[in-house]
């Protein structure tokens, strides 16, 4: 039942995404800074922590949840350190996806060409 | 006196410059194409044994200028000028191919509109008494064109069901004082028309008010008629930009609809490649204009032909900003017989 609900909900997200790309005319970056935001936005008004425990892994992994993890880190650093908080936890928060993502990107650029699409 | 323009835009030449020789080479998908027999050469591979796309696309413009020269016979030597242009910043491609020729060279910024732009100086320095044997020349690679215009490709980003498919390819003419055809008669040099669109990814909608206002103008009193075509060739407004171009132009009371066609609609097999809206890129009307129109001419099968590319005129820059997109598009008259 969790995987259907994370599908259901990560599906749902995605194809948001998709209809942004067909209907209008908004660049791929654009879109991601928008998802991004949007998770951070529906964190601050509390509404994210629902869908997360909705959808879990459906949340959390699309871009939206990249979002939600910065503003909850943040607002959890804040509690503990104090206003400071608000520029330190949401990227501590986030490390280890950054971190990967830096990582990984690296690795596969060196193992990988590119080639035309098709 | 300037006797041989005959209107604000058109020019006609007393000795007609004849075409001697073409050459095209194209990398696989638009050999995989519905024009592939009319190619000289069709890459195996984007790559061509190169490190970078970019170097490729140098590659692709060198040899094929190196295979107009051999196919015609002449020595490097009798090459009066090579002008030849591509879409990389600064004319890159052209700057690096043309680079061990030692050939003296003008190079061209005209977008997608470059080959014709090439084709209208070309024969007026011929006609004008400068240069006896004139190349000109085109190149575009899908692979470079993304990098530098869309995103890179290992972003792997969706296409715009209205974006058109950056030609790998590139076409070489070698024009001459003396020949006995195909012969440039007559050049209408393009204005900048901008309608106000800023879709880099609809690139066919922004070019088509200026190939109807170029062809307008090469019937305007010039004696000219539509009747004296086989075909109005575009050169890359893809099945959007042609349907407006056609629009526009019935609209303005000019009868040529059955008569047009579109290099970037031709290259292509739209269903098969899934390429969206067409062909594009300055190899795009190179490629067919050099392989497909001049065989057809040479064949017997096409007698004249209006060939009109079209360049739309923005940079990476420009769009960001939101800037709208100038556009071009330049018309050379081409007929097998005088």
């Amino acid at each position: 039942m969790d995987y259907l609900r994370a599908f259901i909900l990560g599906g749902t997200i995605c194809a948001i995404g998709q209809l942004l790309i067909d209907k209008t005319k908004l660049t791929s970056a654009r879109i991601l800074v928008i998802f991004v935001t949007a998770g951070a936005i529906l964190t601050g008004l509390g509404l994210y922590d629902d869908l997360v425990a909705i959808g879990g892994a459906g949340a959390t992994v699309p871009l939206t949840g990249f979002g939600y993890l910065l503003t909850k880190g943040a607002i959890e650093d804040v509690n503990t350190n104090g206003l400071l908080g608000a520029f330190t936890g949401g990227v501590k928060a986030a490390a280890a996806g950054i971190t990967a993502a830096l990582f990984f990107g690296y690795v596969i650029s060196i193992l990988a060409k590119p080639k035309p699409k098709s | 006196m300037a006797n041989k323009k005959i209107t604000k835009q058109t020019v006609k030449f007393d000795n007609p410059p004849s075409i001697i020789q073409t050459s095209s080479i194209v990398g696989p998908k638009e050999g995989d194409g519905p024009l592939s027999r009319y190619f000289d050469e069709i890459l195996k591979d984007e790559l061509w044994d190169e490190k970078s796309w970019e170097k490729a696309e140098s590659k692709i413009l060198r040899e094929c200028i190196n295979k107009v020269i051999k196919k015609s016979g002449k020595p490097f030597t009798d090459i009066d000028y090579i002008f030849a242009g591509d879409l990389l910043n600064q004319c890159l491609s052209s700057n690096f191919a043309i680079r061990e020729t030692d050939i003296p060279f003008f190079g061209l910024y005209g977008a997608c509109s470059t080959m014709a732009e090439a084709l209208s100086l070309a024969a007026m320095i011929i006609d004008g008494g400068f240069a006896n044997n004139v190349i000109s020349a085109a190149s575009s690679h899908f692979c470079s064109a993304e990098k530098q215009f869309r995103f890179p490709l290992e972003l792997g980003t969706q296409r715009a069901l209205t974006s058109q498919w950056t030609v790998t390819g590139t076409g070489a003419t070698l024009l001459s004082s003396t020949g006995s055809g195909p012969y440039i008669t007559h050049v209408t040099t393009g204005r900048i028309i901008d309608m106000g669109i800023n879709d880099a990814n609809n690139m066919g909608a922004a070019m088509a008010p200026a190939a109807a206002d170029t062809i307008s103008a090469h019937f305007d009193n010039t004696g000219i008629y539509p009747d004296n075509y086989d075909y109005i060739v575009t050169g890359d407004l893809g099945y959007i930009g042609l349907e407006i171009a056609s629009d526009i132009l019935s609209k303005a009371g000019l009868k040529v609809s059955d008569k047009l066609i579109d290099c970037g609609v031709m290259i292509f097999d739209r269903e098969r490649q899934d390429v969206h809206a067409g062909g594009s890129g300055c190899g795009c009307s190179a490629s067919v204009f050099n392989g497909y129109l001049y065989k057809e001419i040479i064949t017997g099968n096409l007698k004249n032909i209006l060939f009109v590319a079209t360049g739309a005129l923005m940079n990476t820059t420009s769009i960001q900003q939101g800037e709208s997109i100038p556009s071009i598009a330049h018309a050379v008259s081409i007929r097998k017989n005088l």
